[in-house]
């Protein structure tokens, strides 16, 4: 039996890389996706509106396993062959794309009333009183969520190892059937997850503060 | 020639009737101050008159424009008419200058240094220049309502609306906003003023209209109105707002 060496560790760190890239998959695919359903979502057209509801609502209520499933095997089934990479990106982008349009929907909702009566008073267009008006303001509401659930899905990106990504989950089985030393295997494998995850938690609550410039801060108060 | 022209105007919620005819002129450099009880409709045709609500009857004319609900003519409308409200609305990520500064690079296409030296200038006006820094959380109302008035006036309107803007104030700074808009008036500027203050009215307007039940009551000078009222509903309602005064 093999033990947990270095060579070990490389490989997992190799892994790795594999859930970098699955993540920002998830996140240019889901944001891009995330940021029309939320505009649809306020967009005031039934349609657009209601459209981006069902979207929302059915790919928060499916689980991704069962997404990543039905995209790979439904690919192969229309005849475009099993295309992991095709079938990976489409599912994380669905499915990230419901949570970000959702979360930004409803930041843009919590912006008063009075904001749009103020701007639309001054003779802003609709899209004038996003750009200069509400989607400034959104943002500062939206960062802690959105980070709160980019960092679930680096996490949730260990279920594209079902459909083939040797991703750090995946690795760290594999590296744990060879080594069986599942504690120091597991544990160096959280320590990743952790590295990946926090900077973004820091980048966040620098974000924060840097954007509450309209609060007084807590001595002033 | 009249400046606003309001003829016959309805407007309903729903089943509920708010404003039933509504007919004023007011001509251009009159300062008029609508008052009545709450639900009476004032606020209400001070929305419509700058397009914020729909009109189910009658028709508005404001500097030249009929108001309907094409964005071309809703946009030209409110560059004329500027508004001002009870909870001040100040876009809260700008300073007090950006705040000013941003409907005339929007709306009017200045220049970023126009617009910035122009806003200064406003806030001078109002007495806000050494605050011109500051975000409208550090503010006092008082303050947070003067930088509202400058940015309207920063698209140089014809007319300027005034719903209850003074109404979320504490009363010691009733005063400088009072003070900001009798200087408006001294420079012969178009005003409505929703208000409930008497003394507000009374100081600053040269008419006022009467609202009760969707309806211009009764109208004419402060004195006429508030020393020698005509109808019922107005002796009433002067009577309980001088008590509360």
């Amino acid at each position: 039996m093999r033990s947990f060496g270095t060579p070990e560790f490389l490989f997992m760190l190799q892994a790795a890389r594999w859930t970098v890239i699955l993540s920002l998959i998830a996140y240019l695919g889901g944001g891009a996706l995330g940021a029309v359903l939320a505009f649809m979502r306020v967009s005031g057209n039934r349609f657009a509106s209601g459209f981006a509801r069902v979207w929302i609502l059915l790919f928060q209520c499916t689980p991704l396993l069962m997404l990543l499933f039905l995209v790979f095997f439904g690919l192969a089934l229309t005849g475009y062959g099993q295309n992991a990479y095709v079938a990976v990106t489409v599912a994380l982008s669905c499915y990230a794309g419901a949570y970000f349009g959702e979360i930004w929907r409803g930041a843009l909702e919590a912006v008063p009333q009075g904001q749009w009566q103020a701007s639309a008073a001054l003779g802003f267009s609709r899209y004038e009183q996003f750009r200069h008006v509400i989607v400034p303001q959104s943002v500062r509401i939206a960062i802690p969520p959105t980070v709160g659930f980019m960092v679930q899905v680096i996490k949730n990106t260990s279920l594209a190892s079902i459909i083939g990504f040797q991703e750090l989950t995946q690795a760290a089985q594999f590296v744990n059937n060879l080594t069986f030393q599942p504690i120091s295997v597991y544990l160096v494998a959280a320590a990743v997850y952790f590295i990946l995850c926090f900077p973004l938690t820091l980048l966040s609550r620098r974000l924060e503060k840097k954007l509450h410039v309209d609060r007084p801060s807590p001595v002033a108060a | 020639m009249s400046i606003v022209q309001v003829q016959s105007l309805h407007k309903r919620y729903g089943a509920q009737t708010v404003l039933d005819g509504v007919s004023l002129d007011v001509a251009a450099g009159e300062v008029v101050a609508i008052i009545g009880r709450s639900g009476s409709g004032k606020s209400t045709l001070l929305r419509c008159i700058n397009g914020l609500e729909t009109i189910d009857g009658g028709s508005i004319t404001v500097a030249g424009h009929v108001v309907s609900r094409a964005p071309k003519v809703l946009r030209a409308l409110r560059q004329d008419v500027g508004m001002v409200f009870q909870s001040f609305n100040l876009f809260p990520h700008l300073t007090a200058r950006e705040n000013v500064a941003l409907p005339q690079t929007v709306v009017l296409g200045r220049g970023k240094a126009e617009a910035q030296a122009a806003a200064q200038a406003l806030l001078e006006r109002v007495g806000l220049a050494p605050r011109a820094e500051a975000y409208p959380s550090a503010l006092s109302g008082g303050q947070q309502q003067r930088v509202a008035i400058a940015r309207a006036l920063g698209l140089e309107p014809k007319v300027l609306l005034c719903d209850e803007i003074t109404s979320a104030l504490d009363p010691e700074m009733v005063g400088e906003v009072l003070e900001v808009v009798q200087d408006l008036a001294a420079r012969s500027m178009t005003m409505l003023l929703v208000t409930h203050e008497m003394s507000f009215a009374r100081r600053a307007a040269s008419r006022v209209v009467f609202m009760h039940a969707g309806r211009v009551h009764e109208e004419g000078t402060p004195a006429e109105i508030f020393e020698r009222p005509r109808t019922p509903e107005l002796v009433q309602f002067v009577r309980a707002i001088s008590i509360r005064d």
